[in-house]
């Protein structure tokens, strides 16, 4: 039984651990430590990490045998596509935990996903806009997933300025959470719908990203150009956080001590 | 402070709300009348602007009559609290020992008769003046009966999101549009594959899901809203 | 390495125009998007900065005036 015991009671010291570090989190100055820590960390991190990932696929990745070397746009497209989307379930996720338990730092955590998630989505947009031209032969196709990226565009935009028409903060925080949480359970089925949508009105032929096998010489800088995109999302949402929180908390005692410090 | 009138069943209150608004909404035939008229002009816009091929209008129709009920829905939901909320009474109806989401729900469906209801029931005219082909007119009276349900519920809870905000108008069709964006495409896709002698009834039921699902959760959301609304 | 001299990584056959059209108009906003906060963040820390000399001068001020009064 003594494995078991130790387990179990590693098991309580690791939920305390995580519950208390949630606990901090939604402290500010706790937070403001431990992100400006973070962050020193993560800017080079990401930096080189989007480098690397640069280079490798617009330098050393071998070209696509149909496309030829316009697919290395992939390398930006679908990763900003990808960290879009889930940004936007980040912001509904900090919107959730902000109407739940009235949580500061999750109103400043949404306020911060919002921008940071239209500008990706704007990538995404506009790097498949140039990926096109080469492939279809225009700029604009109402392909299933660029039109899924235009309506996430507006969700998101729908959010920033929602935000920014109320002088209320706190109110704009709440009717914001609101939004992108009815956002989040109609994003699935905005997604299905274009989906059918599309492969009504097109034959599949056209389809030209399929569910080809894609190889690794390729695959690995796609997957680093994903990290390294998280990681930059990740980064900026930190950044944007803390320049908020320096401008909400000018009058507390905690950041008068660490600007006295500086 | 203690009332000595018990509380009302929650079925009495929804009853007495709708039968509120609805009488509000009759004292003023032209805001009825206003997005039918909206919805016959804009019909006519389109043969002026695209000929007046009977074919090629046949073809467009559904997606044509589908757009332009989203735009009417669109128009008529920007009012839909306001004047609840500056009479003072959407304040009256927070502070009211019963949930915000069941008396919102009663206002809304008062005014989704007025309007979604309505317009479904002359959309089979505007359909053959636009050329639809008869197969589809059956189809496009349930789809917009489904549909509209999911348009003013959606339209509501823009409105409840916005009614504080002064000029909210433009940031009522960012907010909306592109939620309703699934209903459109199912409602389109119906009354296409009906006029195309296909099966619609797929894609209704699509949309019938849709409408039970926004009538569970959007009158919660619109609760939740209009109290944003009224603290800020 | 796939490309064998410069003026093919450039011309990528044919594609080079788009590809680093794309990545231009990527990296563009991505370094905004770090350095705006980080920018806006220096500004509200010097504000502070100054805020708290401004305020510590205040009181030596007011403290010389009060020793001169004694």
């Amino acid at each position: 039984m003594a494995p078991v015991g130790a387990l179990l009671r590693a098991v309580r010291r690791y939920n305390t651990s995580m519950w208390t570090f949630i606990h901090k989190l939604g402290s500010p100055p706790w937070f403001f430590g431990f992100s400006g820590s973070l962050v020193r960390w993560l800017l080079p991190i990401t930096v080189t990490l989007l480098l690397v990932g640069a280079i490798w696929g617009l330098l050393v990745a071998p070209p696509d045998f149909r496309q030829g070397n316009s697919y290395r746009i992939i390398y930006i497209h679908v990763p900003a596509a990808v960290v879009a989307l889930a940004g936007y379930y980040v912001m509904a996720f900090a919107g959730a935990v902000s109407l739940i338990w009235r949580i500061r730092m999750a109103d400043v955590t949404m306020r911060a996903a919002a921008p940071v998630g239209a500008i990706l989505t704007a990538i995404a947009l506009v790097t498949g806009a140039i990926w096109g031209k080469p492939t279809w032969g225009t700029w604009w196709v109402w392909d299933a997933r660029i039109t899924s990226m235009l309506i996430l565009l507006f969700l998101y935009l729908g959010v920033v300025a929602l935000f920014e028409a109320y002088e209320n903060k706190t109110a704009a925080a709440r009717a914001c959470a609101v939004l992108s949480l009815v956002g989040t359970v109609n994003i699935p089925i905005i997604y299905k719908s274009v989906d059918w949508w599309y492969s009504l009105h097109q034959p599949a032929s056209i389809k030209f990203t399929g569910e080809s096998a894609i190889d690794a010489s390729m695959l690995y800088p796609l997957l680093l150009m994903i990290v390294a995109f998280y990681c930059l999302f990740v980064l900026a949402l930190l950044l944007n956080m803390r320049a908020e929180l320096v401008w909400t908390h000018r009058e507390s005692g905690w950041l008068k001590q660490l600007v006295g410090d500086t | 402070m203690p009332s000595d009138r018990p509380l009302l069943s929650l079925r009495a209150v929804f009853l007495r709300q709708f039968l509120r608004h609805g009488r509000s909404i009759m004292t003023s035939p032209a805001d009825v009348a206003n997005p039918l008229l909206f919805f016959f002009m804009v019909i006519t816009l389109f043969p002026l602007g695209l000929g007046p091929d009977p074919a090629r209008l046949a073809t467009l129709s559904p997606g044509i009559l589908w757009v332009v009920a989203l735009l009417a829905s669109l128009m008529v939901s920007a009012k839909l609290f306001a004047s609840d909320f500056e009479d003072g009474s959407l304040e009256q109806l927070a502070l009211a020992p019963y949930p915000l989401a069941v008396t919102a729900l009663a206002e809304v469906s008062a005014h989704w008769l007025a309007t979604g209801f309505l317009l479904t029931l002359v959309s089979p005219l505007f359909g053959v003046m636009l050329g639809l082909p008869d197969e589809g007119l059956l189809t496009l009276l349930v789809s917009l009966l489904l549909g509209t349900i999911c348009l003013t519920l959606i339209g509501a809870l823009g409105s409840a999101l916005t009614i504080n905000i002064r000029r909210g108008g433009l940031l009522l069709s960012l907010l909306i549009i592109p939620l309703n964006v699934p209903v459109l495409i199912f409602g389109t896709t119906a009354v296409r594959e009906a006029v195309l002698g296909g099966n619609p009834e797929s894609w209704l039921a699509l949309l019938g899901a849709l409408a039970l699902g926004s009538l569970v959760i959007a009158p919660l959301a619109i609760g939740a809203a209009l109290r944003v609304s009224l603290d800020s | 390495m796939y490309f064998e001299s410069l003026a093919s990584v450039w011309y990528m056959d044919g594609h080079g125009f788009y590809v680093w059209l794309a990545y231009a108009l990527t990296a563009l906003p991505l370094v905004f998007m770090v350095w705006l906060p980080i920018k806006r963040m220096q500004q509200h820390w010097r504000w502070l900065q100054a805020e708290q000399r401004r305020a510590a001068a205040a009181t030596a001020n007011q403290a010389s005036v009060m020793g001169s009064d004694v």
